[in-house]
């Protein structure tokens, strides 16, 4: 069943300048092949398995079948020119025995062999290139301190057929400083040692091994084939070599490339379903070569830096996906004002110096963090599953990564996680607590040791996930929220006394109902008021349209609702002057109710004064003189018993 | 119906202006917190300057490790070989409000790590620091006063340059702890209530847990009483208010371990327990007072006088006695330097070296209270309008705040509350006051149009425009102070009754003249309400400026501003960081002590000595080896088991505070302590410098060579920029140090100390032959070692 078709121009490190070739390969990722990590372990097991069997059943054939391979032309180069050594193998194997082949040994010496970071075989036939599997095997019979890879090929190598593999290996921590300290003023030589013939299990007709140099050469094993080319070192070509020709090759020359090691390198690619996908990156970095002795001269750094202090590196590169923002660069204390960020529509490239020139021996730790948007890197799967498909290593240029860790904070709330990787990783999970979560973020852990930057291939970590959850934290808040008003509330409208007889409790009980009382009050002179103000209407009315009958309507209206609430009233009153603690209100109260009083004889005399006038068809002036009197009492009575009302609603 | 309206609207106006006022102390709050944040945008979220990093450093801890271990604290990575107990000398209050909000966020699954909280504590207890402002001007003066003293409060530069994010720092917290006690010793002194006195010791607690500070209240909390009961206004209430506090807050400092019985043996403490002692005396008497006759009473009082003056004159001699008998007088070095500014200069050089407890120049008052310096006298004088107890103590307060800022300039901090409660009353007084004039003018040009205009559209213009003068009148009395006194109550009462009374019987514009003797002119009201706005509107700017500009530095990193740019200095942090990665984890670092707390929280690097200047011998030592010639510095420097020595160096960038610009403290305090350092040989004529008229000692101490090493290499002349002229000795080599990291802008210098062979180069075979203690005694023994 095919999960994923991933179609992808996979370049190893873009050295084209240097004459290696760019492979395109169209990979094809199937469960059942041995490329398909999820299960690599157990196939990988099984293939062991079945090939101890094979060898039990047809043991002595096998190995002749084996022999029978010959390696008709072995051509090596080996890139020196930065701390990760590459070596490009282009191999032309032939079978020269009876039967057919489907497999290939490649051998490494175990001095070599514990360095390997990573080692990878190129095949093509004519348009389209291939990955092959390459595994690490131990054969019978055979040299034991030598480790052996197998390369299965795609199809059955008959009898004298040639097949063209290009098998790229490379190696970390092969270059030995010497000497192994240096001033800041010295160069950095180192040493890298390998076998002048191809070290294989085959007889090699023809071969030829070709160092890449990046400046000086100090010495070289002399040999009677060797040329010195600019900065090309070249030995042989040899033929006819039998199998496991061995004759130690020394190169020792400058190399001031930064050797630039992450010790330890976390990645943190945090998902969120709101799009946005945060990586934090926290390095770890250190000098891999010869270490600094007598200490760091600035004057000398500063006057001349490329001669004074070659060794070190001040700047590293990273390359991250397009479209990265909120890209910051930090320590433990604080930020790295040091560091430059371009940015184009294809990547994003950031120039960040640490705090210190880096010099052999110098470590340092830091913290890259970038924001990716989440529809570049986040698809849908089959199954209804999604898929998150990012680049497993590290983003900075040459750097060997001897601990590499990647977690992936999947949202709360994933189910059904699995991860596919091209390469061998450690999986483990983890639950991370973040933003008001309840039940965590499944953290999805990968581990892997000496990461080159040949591992910076993609992987993919399917999922399952259901949209509603994303409203859960939101939804978490808004209750939260609403119960903190309602318990508010609650709070407000519910008798937390403990003693309900003590005199304070009643006493407040009483002065509460005294207040409600109050308030009654007040709403009633409220009503004395708007009646006051429908007898003023009725009067503006009046002197608009002459209606006399309609204002002496009004007014009767007004005496019965004087009357009606004159009585609501009374009880009131009373309720008050029988309370103690309404003392305080009581003389304010009976005031207001005099001042009303007044206030209600005073609006009828005027009310019959102006009627009257009107009956008697008297001048607008007129009128205005005979109430004047009136008119200024009432407004301020009226006035009184306003401020009267507002300090009694003060209490 | 307009007049309902009215009424309507009135009684919906006390919701409306609660929620108006809430509405604006939020956004006070928020001003406080973002006026401070100019840090994190200008620069980053990072802790700022010395004494910071150790707070952090220990909230760090708190969070790793609990409380109890912090407790019991004993730090190794600090004063060398002496180490410091931590838990025991710290005052923990920051440490542990931080380390509780962290906790609560974490509790939550909000993910902020330490250092994040650590910068933004400053900025939130300044939005609390604000809103207790309100609190307590609110009791002294009323809501408006608070809510203006609240929002000058929010942005006083003075207060702002203690409390910008970053800086975190005790006064962080420890002015929301004052302000807060005060407030709620005010509101106990005004309701007399037992649960406010209580909530009052634990904010008196609070405070001794945040800042040595602490003294200032229980001085001037006592102060105050004293005054009350000298001015007669002795009151069960204040019997309340403050016994109370006295006793639970005593118990309660003393559960700090930094104060412990300090919180009874030392005399900053004793005026408390005096006043304590007078109050229950004055108790005591007024009750005797209320149960007998006043003839009785006199013969009792002239009795216990007799007999109360001699026992009294006993009882201060044995005290005195006791107190002369402890060499400093029971009185701590920083409290003595601010009862007598001249102390600090005379007998502790290390207190003096700390600009900080300099006494303030006159442009420093300006720079940090601005228009509040004016506004104050003004807030003094509407205190006295009337005076009550509680704006008596907002004036104790200024007062005393004003004397002991002219002491020590950090002292400024506790002078700004002060000046922003005054002008906060000031303003707020003098606003009420105009816009009521113009009101009232308003009211009456109403009035008289309403004269002219018919009788009818007169009636409900008038009506209208009347309310609000009534709601003016009803808003003048709320103003005043919200005593539940009900003596108050009933004669402000009783006051109205008349006014109103009056106005009934008198027409309504010339009574309203009579009842107010304060109205203004129109014309000067609006011109001064319009005056006040700009003064308000100077001062914000101000502000604003300050915090931008003048206190948001985080001094660990510096920019400077040049045609091409800006130019950041990250010196400090590329230092500390080398060390934290290239050396090894118990190395110890000497340095001047003003980078101590840096260099153990930044590089995490043990150091002989850091800015808890509690050892000074211990400083002089280093004071001594960087005052020394290179190989007396190194037997100094060895025998504390040094391996590197930091130097700040400011002359090629013009970094003025950097170690040469100090050594005259690291020699006087040296020199304090070992004789042999003399300060007169560092000086020529009695100036101090380092160029060609130098002495042979200056240009031979080990501070001027780790300086200035290779430093002519640079421009060939080896002009220092600080110093503006050419350094005295230009070309040198170190014997027993070595270069191992300079800086990008050589701001800080790393050298090594050379291993011990080279010491012992050229001598007999025999002597290398003996022991190794005893070649490193030897060399010990010199007399110029002051180490053994």
């Amino acid at each position: 069943m095919i999960c994923f078709r991933l179609q992808q121009i996979f370049s190893y490190h873009e050295r084209e300048r240097e004459g290696f070739r760019a492979f395109a390969v169209s990979l094809s990722i199937d469960s059942n092949s041995t490329f398909t990590p999820i299960d690599h372990r157990s196939d990988g097991m099984d293939r062991r398995l079945q090939f101890a069997f094979v060898l039990l059943c047809l043991g002595l054939l096998s190995s002749t079948a084996r022999s029978d391979l010959v390696v008709s032309k072995a051509e090596r180069l080996v890139d020196l020119n930065s701390h990760i050594v590459r070596v490009l193998s282009k191999l032309k194997v032939e079978n020269e025995g009876p039967d057919d082949v489907s497999e290939v040994l490649l051998a490494l010496p175990d001095a070599q062999a514990k360095n390997l970071a990573a080692i990878r075989t190129f095949y093509s036939d004519g348009k389209l290139g291939f990955v092959l599997p390459t595994e690490p095997i131990e054969p019978k019979g055979m040299p034991s301190d030598v480790t052996y890879y197998s390369i299965a090929l795609p199809k059955k190598l008959g009898k004298g057929k040639t097949v063209s593999l290009d098998v790229l290996s490379i190696f970390t921590r092969s270059l030995k400083p010497f000497p192994e300290e240096i001033t800041q003023a010295e160069s950095q030589l180192v040493v890298y040692t390998d076998n002048m013939y191809y070290t294989s299990p085959y007889p090699v007709k023809y071969q030829s091994l070709v160092f890449r140099l990046p400046g000086r050469v100090e010495s070289y094993t002399k040999y009677p084939k060797v040329e010195l080319v600019k900065s090309e070192l070249r030995y042989g070509p040899f033929e006819m070599q039998p199998a496991f020709s061995y004759s130690p090759v020394v190169v020792h020359f400058e190399n001031n490339n930064p050797f630039a090691v992450a010790n330890e390198l976390v990645r943190e690619i945090e998902i969120s379903h709101w799009g946005n996908v945060r990586v934090t990156e926290q390095y770890t970095i250190s000098h891999g070569g010869a270490s600094l002795k007598n200490g760091f001269s600035r004057i000398e750094y500063q006057a001349r830096p490329y001669m004074r202090g070659a060794s070190s590196f001040r700047v590293l590169i990273a390359k991250l996906p397009a479209r990265a923002h909120s890209v910051y660069y930090r320590d433990e204390i604080g930020n790295i004002s040091t560091s430059h960020l371009w940015g184009d529509s294809q990547r994003t490239q950031l120039e960040i110096e640490p705090r210190f020139p880096i010099f052999g021996g110098w470590k340092t730790t830091f913290t890259i963090g970038y924001s990716l948007p989440l529809h570049d890197f986040l698809f849908e799967a089959d199954g209804g599953k999604r898929v998150l498909n990012m680049t497993f290593g590290c983003p900075l240029d040459e750097v060997l990564v001897e601990k590499h860790i990647v977690k992936v904070v999947l949202p709360e709330g994933s189910k059904d996680i699995t991860v596919a990787t091209l390469f061998p990783t450690k999986q483990s999970e983890d639950v991370k607590y973040s933003h008001l979560d309840i039940l965590g973020r499944p953290v999805v852990v990968l581990e892997k040791d000496n990461v080159v930057p040949e591992h910076n291939l993609y992987f993919q970590v399917y999922y399952k996930f259901n949209n509603i959850s994303l409203l859960s934290e939101p939804m978490m808040l808004i209750v939260g929220i609403f119960l903190l008003f309602v318990a508010c509330i609650v709070y407000m409208h519910t008798d937390l006394a403990i003693s309900k007889t003590s005199s304070s409790y009643l006493e407040k009980l009483q002065w509460e109902e005294v207040q409600a009382t109050v308030q009654h009050i007040k709403n009633i002179f409220d009503q004395y008021l708007a009646a006051h103000d429908k007898l003023e209407s009725s009067l503006r009315d009046l002197s608009r349209s002459g209606d006399v009958q309609s204002c002496k309507a009004a007014r009767k209206a007004a005496d019965a609702q004087f009357k009606e609430l004159a009585k609501e009233l009374k009880p009131l009153l009373t309720f008050l002057q029988s309370c103690s603690q309404a003392s305080s209100i009581l003389p304010k109260i009976e005031e207001l109710v005099t001042k009303e009083k007044e206030m209600q004889e005073k609006e009828m005399a005027k009310h019959t004064t102006v009627v009257d006038c009107f009956e008697k068809k008297l001048g607008g002036k007129d009128i205005e003189s005979r109430i004047a009197s009136q008119q200024q009492k009432l407004t301020s009575l009226k006035q009184e018993v306003e401020s009267l009302l507002d300090s009694i609603s003060e209490i | 119906m307009a007049t309902s309206k009215v009424e309507g609207s009135s009684s919906l106006r006390h919701a409306f202006g609660g929620v108006l006022s809430v509405f604006i102390l939020l956004l006070i709050g928020v001003v406080a917190f973002s006026i401070r944040l100019f840090s994190v945008i200008k620069y980053e979220s990072v802790i700022h300057e010395f004494d910071p990093y150790f707070n952090y450093r220990v909230t760090q801890f708190l969070s790793k490790n609990g409380i109890y271990d912090f407790w019991n604290w004993f730090d190794d990575r600090t004063w060398y070989p002496l180490g410091r107990v931590i838990g025991g000398t710290v005052y923990p209050g920051l440490t542990l409000t931080a380390g509780t909000m962290w906790k609560l966020a974490n509790s939550l699954n909000i993910p902020l790590s330490v250092e994040t909280v650590c910068v933004f504590t400053a900025p939130i207890f300044s939005a609390f620091a604000a809103w207790a402002t309100y609190l307590l001007t609110k009791e002294v003066k009323g809501p408006g006063a608070g809510i203006t003293a609240a929002a000058i409060l929010a942005m006083v530069p003075s207060y702002i340059s203690r409390s910008v994010a970053g800086s975190y720092d005790n006064e962080a917290v420890a002015i929301f702890a004052l302000i807060f006690t005060f407030y709620l010793y005010i509101k106990t002194l005004n309701t007399g209530s037992l649960f406010y006195a209580t909530l009052n010791s634990f904010a008196y607690f609070y405070m001794v847990c945040s800042w040595g500070g602490y003294t200032f209240i229980i001085n001037l909390i006592p102060m105050h009483v004293l005054l009350c009961i000298v001015t007669g206004r002795y009151s069960s209430r204040l019997y309340i208010a403050y016994a109370p506090l006295v006793v639970l807050g005593t118990l309660l400092a003393a559960l700090v371990p930094v104060v412990g019985f300090n919180a009874v043996m030392t005399s900053e403490h004793f005026g408390s327990f005096l006043v304590f002692i007078i109050i229950h005396v004055v108790a005591l008497v007024y009750y005797i007072k209320g149960i007998l006759t006043p003839r009785l009473f006199k013969v009792a009082t002239t009795l216990v006088l007799t007999v109360g003056i001699a026992v009294c004159a006993v009882v201060v001699a044995i005290l005195v006695a006791l107190v002369a008998s402890s060499p400093t007088k029971g009185w701590s070095g920083r409290s003595l330097s601010l009862l007598d500014p001249t102390y600090a200069s005379k007998y502790i050089p290390i207190i003096a070296s700390v600009s900080e407890h300099q006494p303030p120049t006159w442009p420093s008052y300006f720079m940090d209270i601005n228009v509040l310096a004016f506004l104050v006298p003004a807030g003094i004088v509407a205190c006295f309008l009337p005076l009550s107890d509680a704006s008596s103590f907002a004036v104790l307060y200024l007062v005393t705040s004003v004397y002991f800022s002219g002491v020590m300039v950090r002292l400024m901090l506790v002078l700004a509350p002060a000046a922003c409660i005054m002008s906060g009353i000031a303003l707020s007084e003098a606003f009420g006051v105009l816009t009521r004039s113009m009101k009232f003018h308003i009211t009456k040009y109403f009035e008289c149009s309403h004269t002219e205009a018919p009788a009818k559209l007169g009636e409900s213009t008038s009506t209208e425009s009347s309310a609000p003068l009534e709601n003016m009148t009803k808003s003048d009395t709320t103003e005043k102070p919200e005593v539940a006194r009900k003596e108050k109550v009933a004669r402000r009462k009783q006051k109205k009754e008349k006014e109103l009374t009056e106005n009934a019987h008198v027409k309504p514009v010339s009574a309203k003249k009579e009842k107010r003797p304060l109205v203004l002119p129109l014309e000067a009201s609006i011109v001064s309400v319009f005056l006040l706005i700009v003064l308000g509107g100077l001062y914000v700017l101000h502000c604003v400026w300050a915090a931008a500009e003048a206190y948001s530095a985080p001094s660990i990193v510096l920019t400077s501003h040049s045609h091409d740019g800006l130019h950041v200095f990250d010196d400090f942090r590329e230092a500390y960081a080398w060390l934290r990665h290239n050396t090894e984890v118990d190395d110890k670092v000497a340095s001047w002590w003003d980078y101590g707390y840096q260099t153990t929280a930044m590089a995490n690097r043990t150091v002989i000595v850091d800015n808890n200047t509690w050892n000074n011998t211990h400083i002089a030592t280093v004071g001594t080896a960087m005052s020394s010639p290179e190989k007396a510095a190194w037997e100094i420097f060895n025998s504390l088991d040094v391996k590197y020595v930091l130097v700040v160096f400011g002359g090629l960038v013009g970094y003025p505070s950097d170690d040469i610009n100090k050594f005259l403290w690291m020699v006087r305090i040296g020199g304090g302590v070992f004789p042999h350092i003399k300060e007169a040989d560092y000086l020529k004529d009695g100036q101090y410098r380092v160029d060609a008229q130098a002495t042979h000692t200056m240009l031979n101490c080990l501070m001027y060579k780790l300086s200035y090493y290779r430093f002519v290499e640079t421009d060939g002349k080896g002009f220092d920029r600080v110093r503006r002229y050419e350094i005295g000795k230009k070309h040198f080599k170190l014997t027993h140090f070595e270069e191992v990291f300079t800086t990008h802008h050589w701001m800080v210098r790393i050298y090594k100390l050379k291993p011990q062979k080279n010491r012992i180069r050229g001598k007999s075979r025999k002597s290398k032959l003996g022991s190794k203690s005893t070649s490193s005694k030897s060399g010990g023994m010199t007399h110029k070692n002051p180490w053994n």
